[in-house]
């Protein structure tokens, strides 16, 4: 048989699958539904996991995979001391670490200190809460933020206690609308700073608790703001004002090579433990972050494959319950066919193609329900999806597997009826 | 011509019903020329249904061969035996047996659907037939929108449509009323005269009447044959 005559051959195979089907329209749209939920919910649920784990890797990318971050943590037994009254805490990484961390651990290449307080930025009468980050010219290579105008931090400006800051894209707009920002005079609880660059905003929503950038950042010389700002801040916190001393609260450790990343974690470590009587610092390694991300990733992808794999099993008995119980409906039909001169091979093609137009048309219309349930997720819960092609085509794949892996045993038996008992069936 | 249409020779057929064998057939032998119209007669139990599923190729005998159009078909296979009723055999049968879903032209181009026949020239040759039977204003009814007598009609089409060497007839008037049972079987009679080769099974005298031979079976052996 040439390839057109199969072509035009299959062509009439599935019309006349499609025609036995619709004479029993209701049982053929509920034998479906099995494998329409199926395919649809593993689409969906691949969507919103590769939705929460792109989202995760790309906030802990962001912080750099040759990175260790250092963070002042407060310890328990003094958060539970403060409580009610208004007393100094004295915590927090030292100006001292930042040194000792450049200089003596192998495989470091700089140690970039970071000093964190809320202040109400003023700017031509308009007010921000910013996040003043004192720090050196080095954060802006580490956190890689693009220029969008004038310049960042440099060494001079932090030898100088240059009394300069940076914004955020964001918190520029906030406080000046459309107006250059360059130039402008920015005073932060008291002091006089001069805006002496922009760079963008991440585009995160800063619920990571690893972001070492925040939107409404100004950044200023790590030197002036110690000069300014002090070492004590004070804080509202359920209700109490609390007083605490810290000299840094964050430490972005820059190494040589990924495979230095974590061994020189372990000298930090034990370094600080020297010299912290309490444990009031984090230890964070982006990089292992991902691994861990990537390595649940995997775990979810298993379970989802599992969870599908039931799911269309479910639907696939489906199928096959039907196509037997069409079978035993007609039995007669089978006889006619096999008396007429139709071989047992396609018997077996005429109940597959039956069985196969259903779980396509199963897996078609699950496609279409595995694309809307994302889309009403992110609509309704804000929660990132993504939807991938290959997720559909596998979807899809096994739906159709599934109808033919069920239909065939049916479909043998169907051929297997001795066409004289057939005849005679009522 | 150089073969007789049917040709069998001590056809004999056992079935194990359990520890029990039932002998169907205890050795039957027969010649049907081409273009002649027989008809098998014989009380129930007598083998004539088990002769004709074997010279209907829906069954193989046990011992005997049997000869259709001078081919030895007695010990094929099964797809083998397919191939021999789809382009040697045509089948009425007593209840029609129209696939219900289809419509009567769709049924009388069904074997030709299994022959590979394009859809476009089946479709012709199906209008042919349903007109030779008088059903040509029928095309496009279902069988359960026919009358019995119809619904034969459109199975004699059917048996038609492949032009096969022997048509063969299970009490086809079995479920008709005496009228109806005529018309039937002035259709077979002019089929005949056609030059079509008729083997019909029945055990009514009247029916039979219609044919040009008899033979007669009584407990799986030939009576007689006139």
């Amino acid at each position: 048989m040439t390839r057109r005559a199969w072509a035009v051959r299959a062509a009439r195979d599935v019309r006349l699958g499609v025609k036995n089907l619709l004479l029993h329209k209701l049982r053929s749209l509920l034998t479906t539904l099995g494998l329409v939920f199926g395919v649809g919910s593993v689409i969906a649920m691949l969507a919103i996991g590769e939705g929460a784990s792109a989202e995760a890797i790309a906030q802990i990318r962001r912080l750099g995979s040759r990175n260790v971050l250092l963070r002042a943590v407060k310890p328990a037994a003094d958060q539970n001391a403060n409580s009610g009254h208004a007393r100094l805490s004295v915590y927090g990484l030292l100006y001292e670490d930042a040194a000792r961390i450049g200089e003596t651990i192998p495989g470091v290449v700089r140690a970039v200190p970071a000093k964190q307080f809320e202040q109400t930025g003023r700017l031509r009468g308009r007010e921000l809460e910013m996040r003043i980050v004192g720090t050196t010219a080095d954060w802006f290579d580490l956190v890689r933020r693009p220029l969008v105008a004038g310049r960042v931090l440099t060494e001079a400006d932090e030898a100088a206690r240059a009394h300069v800051a940076v914004l955020t894209e964001w918190g520029a707009r906030r406080l000046l609308a459309t107006e250059h920002a360059l130039g402008e005079t920015l005073t932060l609880g008291g002091n006089a700073y001069e805006v002496v660059g922009v760079v963008r905003s991440e585009e995160g929503d800063g619920r990571g608790m690893q972001a070492p950038d925040a939107r409404t950042d100004a950044y200023v010389p790590l030197s002036t703001a110690r000069e300014r700002h002090g070492d004590v801040f004070a804080k509202r916190t359920q209700g109490a004002n609390v007083r605490e001393q810290v000299q840094l609260h964050q430490i972005l450790v820059e190494t040589a090579d990924e495979a230095l990343v974590e061994p020189a974690a372990r000298a930090i470590e034990r370094a600080l433990e020297t010299f912290h009587k309490k444990k009031d610092y984090e230890v964070a390694v982006p990089l292992a972050l991902l691994r861990q991300a990537q390595a649940t990733r995997r775990t979810f992808s298993i379970v989802l494959g599992a969870i599908a794999g039931i799911s269309l099993l479910v639907g696939g008995i489906g199928i096959m319950n039907i196509m037997l119980a069409t079978v035993t409906e007609r039995t007669r039909e089978i006889g006619i066919r096999r008396a007429i001169g139709a071989r047992r091979s396609q018997i077996v093609a005429q109940f597959l193609v039956e069985a196969l137009v259903l779980s396509a048309a199963g897996g078609a219309i699950g496609i279409g329900v595995g694309l809307a349930i994302p889309r009403l997720v992110t609509l309704f819960s804000g929660m990132p999806t993504v939807v991938r092609a290959w997720s559909l085509l596998l979807a899809f794949g096994i739906s159709v597997g599934t109808g033919v892996a069920f239909g065939l045993y049916p479909a043998v038996r169907a051929s297997r009826l001795d066409p004289i008992e057939a005849l005679r069936h009522e | 011509m150089a073969f007789p249409a049917v040709e069998f020779t001590d056809l004999t057929k056992v079935y194990e019903m359990g520890a029990e064998r039932v002998h169907a057939l205890r050795g039957v032998s027969a010649r049907f020329e081409q273009g002649s119209f027989w008809a098998i007669m014989g009380a129930s139990g007598s083998g004539k249904s088990t002769l004709l599923s074997i010279l209907g190729c829906l069954d193989r005998p046990t011992s005997g061969t049997y000869r259709l159009g001078g081919e030895d078909v007695s010990r094929l296979g099964d797809d083998a035996l397919s191939d021999i009723r789809l382009r040697h055999l045509g089948f009425v049968f007593q209840s029609f047996n129209l696939v219900p879903q289809l419509t009567v032209a769709e049924n009388i181009a069904l074997p030709l659907y299994y022959q590979g026949v394009p859809e476009r020239e089946s479709a012709a040759r199906a209008a042919e037939f349903a007109a030779v039977v008088g059903l040509e204003g029928r095309l496009g009814h279902r069988p359960s929108q026919l009358s019995g007598g119809q619904q034969q009609r459109a199975a004699i089409a059917r048996a038609l449509a492949t032009d096969p060497t022997v048509i063969l007839a299970d009490e086809p008037t079995g479920n008709l009323d005496t009228a109806t049972s005529v018309e039937i079987m002035k259709l077979f009679r002019s089929l005949h005269e056609r030059g079509k080769t008729i083997v019909m099974v029945t055990h009514e005298p009247d029916i039979a009447g219609w044919a040009e031979r008899r033979l007669v079976l009584r407990d799986g052996l030939v009576k007689e044959a006139t």
